[in-house]
């Protein structure tokens, strides 16, 4: 049987279409995708049969202003390929996800965010307009100025309002192709939230890794990075080029990912950088999607597949509750050697975009017997302190908790009804989560 | 170059037009729809900052009485061109052929006489204005008669044995036919078929052709490995061809 997966590769039956033409392809579908990069069953279908349209083949850019930096480009147009494309003229996207190997669609229906959420909020915040496929197979311009409630729905709205068949929005201009970045090494949770509330205010793009099988003294240890786009002056002369990528030869067995062996991945990454504070230039590529060296990584979990618990904890809520949340992390056995952390802004206006004001932690986690537990127990604390989780990341949030951490959820729906009213467009995630029908 | 793409809006063609535009070779596109014609010349300007002007002509593989137009159209905007290249085809299963006896007759029309057609209109006009590029991708599908291909192998076998005799004759005169056999390739044609070994992506395929075109290569396969897979192909006996399924 034919079977789709997102980057967790947990399949789900179905199959994609795709063509060029995305615009007939969207005809009578209920869900786009595009790479595939959503961790859990956001791009899988909620039915088999479901009509599934891959955006991927459809990546002509339809207008670029030099003047102003105003890009307008089909869904399927690749990050990968508008970085290269631009970067040596001086020309970066205002917001990129951590891998570079995601589509526009995507972005905009996961309404990403990258390093510099407190300062430029997510990529719906530069998105001036969408060309969407609605059910009704009608096709609408849609953006601030009209019909505004479809916009915003959009904007994280994990392709349940319509299939986005084309994306206007402004890049930025960069003084560089070098990124300046700043690496710190801090001792524990508390030294790290303290370096990253500092940071935030001198750096545009701040992130960090932690190490989240360490306990108790040395709990969050890890390093902060920090970077803005290198000066003229500071910038070596030459292009940076793109980096080389390896491909992850084979799957590797299930076991080859455990508790012991993380534990020493984290403990070289942490050690390995052995001096306290660097800096350096450093192409933007290594810089903004430093996982993307190895191709295909996610093979490393083994045939279980994995999934990825991202979750923002409320600035509210403090630091105490990011203490508690690496506490549970830890005693729930969530062992990973990536945990990575960041700085998010204000909400935006994406109707069910995932950023709030806080702090964000985002683990690998396997599949194993125990995930739902796993998953069950992070979610209550979470919800305890008024947070959310990431759903383009998630697969096993259960639809009470979901409902439960998520107070704008009626307003998402009533947007449904309105421009979907007989409910044809929904995803294996829509079926968990929102209780659509198969 | 001064080149007309047919297909240049889809799968390989886009990607070897958009190869030599970024190499600020001139580029014409030839193809049956005005609005994929129309965005894909955009593109092309929009990448490729040099190319201040892609222009383009409605020409659909199924109606030769429009190829004489579109290469004149082509004509005058290049300036006469000096490559002419073709990746417009149909394709169909093997299965959708046998039950379809029309499609059968339009696949082998568009495939084999009407894409002859189409190159004896740009081989005489690449040979009045003193020579250069006639680039035609066929398939390995056209090097041995196989069950699953059957039909459309055929049609491609037709391509490559002119194409192969265009070379013998012209080479002299200044003729550059280039005869290309890609195995399979990760295109919306290919898109509902299961991916076999050794598939290849349209950009490096691309790059193949480009650089045989500027090799003056008579023949390539690509993705390389190709050639070794079809030359094994080729030497099977015919009891083990009827057994197998490839
Ligand atoms: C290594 C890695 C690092 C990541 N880092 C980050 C990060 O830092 N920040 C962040 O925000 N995200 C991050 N992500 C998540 C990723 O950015 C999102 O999942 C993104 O949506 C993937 O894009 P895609 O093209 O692969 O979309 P898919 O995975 O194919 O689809 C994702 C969702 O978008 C919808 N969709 C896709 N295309 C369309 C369309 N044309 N019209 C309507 N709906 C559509 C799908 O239905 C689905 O709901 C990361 C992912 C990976 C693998
Ligand atoms: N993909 C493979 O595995 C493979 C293997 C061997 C050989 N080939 C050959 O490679 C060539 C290119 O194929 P591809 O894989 O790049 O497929 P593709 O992406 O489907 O491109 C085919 C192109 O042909 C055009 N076309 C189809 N019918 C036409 C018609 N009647 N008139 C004008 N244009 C027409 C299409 O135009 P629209 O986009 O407007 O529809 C498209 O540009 C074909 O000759 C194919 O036989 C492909």
């Amino acid at each position: 049987m034919d079977t789709l997966t997102g980057w967790g590769r947990l399949p789900e039956p179905g199959r994609e279409l795709l063509d060029e033409d995305f615009e007939t392809l969207t005809r009578g579908a209920v869900l786009s995708r595009g790479l595939g990069r959503s961790y859990g069953d956001s791009s899988l279908p909620a039915n088999a049969s479901d009509r599934v349209a891959n955006s991927r083949f459809a990546n002509r850019i339809i207008a670029f202003d030099q003047s102003t930096g105003v890009l307008r480009a089909e869904a399927g147009l690749t990050l990968v390929n508008l970085v290269r494309l631009m970067l040596p003229r001086g020309w970066f996207p205002p917001v990129v996800p951590g891998t570079k190997f995601v589509t526009l669609g995507g972005m905009v229906a996961s309404d990403v965010h990258g390093k510099n959420h407190h300062r430029e909020g997510c990529f719906g915040a530069h998105v001036r307009a969408l060309r969407v496929r609605l059910a009704d197979d009608r096709i609408v311009e849609c953006s601030r100025e009209s019909d505004a409630d479809l916009f915003d729905g959009c904007l994280g709205g994990m392709g349940l309002l319509g299939h986005i068949l084309e994306v206007e929005f402004a890049m930025h201009r960069i003084p560089s192709p070098w990124i300046w970045m700043e690496r710190e090494r801090v001792s524990d949770i508390q030294a790290f939230l303290e370096s990253i509330a500092t940071a935030a205010p001198q750096w545009p793009m701040t992130m960090g890794w932690i190490d989240c099988v360490k306990r108790g003294k040395g709990m969050g240890r890890g390093l902060l990075m920090a970077g803005r786009w290198a000066t003229t002056e500071e910038a070596p002369t030459r292009h940076p080029g793109s980096p080389h990528e390896i491909t992850m030869p084979m799957e590797l067995p299930n076991w080859a990912l455990n508790r012991t062996t993380t534990g020493f991945f984290n403990a070289g990454i942490f050690w390995g950088h052995v001096r306290n504070r660097a800096s350096a230039t450093m192409a933007p590529e290594r810089f903004f999607f430093p996982l993307d060296a190895i191709l295909e990584w996610n093979r490393a979990y083994g045939p279980r597949g994995f999934t990825q618990y991202q979750c923002v904890v409320p600035r509210a809520a403090g630091p105490p509750a990011v203490y508690e949340f690496m506490k549970r992390l830890t005693t729930l056995g969530a062992a990973s050697p990536l945990c990575v952390i960041k700085d998010c802004g204000p909400e935006g206006r994406g109707v069910l975009s995932f950023p709030l004001e806080g702090t964000s932690i985002a683990v690998d986690m396997p599949v194993s017997a125990d995930i739902q537990r796993v998953v069950n127990g992070l979610n209550e604390f979470i919800i305890s302190v008024g947070g959310r989780v990431y759903l383009t990341k998630d697969r096993f949030t259960t639809a009470e908790h979901f409902r439960a951490m998520e107070p704008r959820l009626p307003q998402f729906q009533a947007l449904r009804a309105k421009w979907d009213p007989t409910g044809r467009l929904r995803s294996a995630q829509s079926r968990r989560l929102f209780g659509d029908k198969a | 170059m001064k080149a007309v793409v047919f297909g240049g809006t889809a799968g390989i063609g886009r990607a070897v037009a958009q190869r030599l535009a970024a190499r600020g070779d001139l580029v014409f596109l030839l193809g049956y729809d005005e609005a994929s014609l129309a965005r894909s010349a955009a593109d092309l300007m929009a990448r490729h900052p040099q190319q201040a002007r892609v222009q383009w002509a409605l020409c659909d593989m199924e109606s030769p009485s429009g190829f004489a137009a579109a290469l004149d159209a082509a004509d005058v905007a290049l300036g006469n061109f000096d490559a002419a290249i073709v990746t417009a085809a149909m394709f169909a299963t093997q299965a959708e052929l046998e039950a379809d006896v029309e499609l059968t007759r339009r696949l082998t029309t568009v495939n084999f006489a009407n894409t002859v057609t189409f190159c004896e209109h740009a081989r005489k006009r690449l040979l009045t204005h003193g020579g250069g590029w006639l680039t035609v991708v066929s398939s390995v599908a056209g090097d041995r008669g196989r069950k699953p291909v059957a039909i459309y192998g055929a049609s491609k076998s037709g391509v490559s044995t002119y194409l192969e005799a265009l070379d013998h004759k012209f080479r002299a005169a200044g003729l550059w036919v280039l005869c290309v056999k890609p195995g399979f390739v990760k295109t919306a044609m290919t898109a509902n078929l299961k991916v076999p070994p050794f598939a290849g992506q349209p950009d490096a395929v691309a790059r193949d052709i480009v650089s045989a075109m500027d090799r003056k290569r008579p023949l390539i396969y690509t993705p390389g490995i190709w050639r070794l897979v079809m030359l094994v192909i080729k030497h099977l006996p015919r009891f083990v061809m009827r057994k197998i399924e490839f």
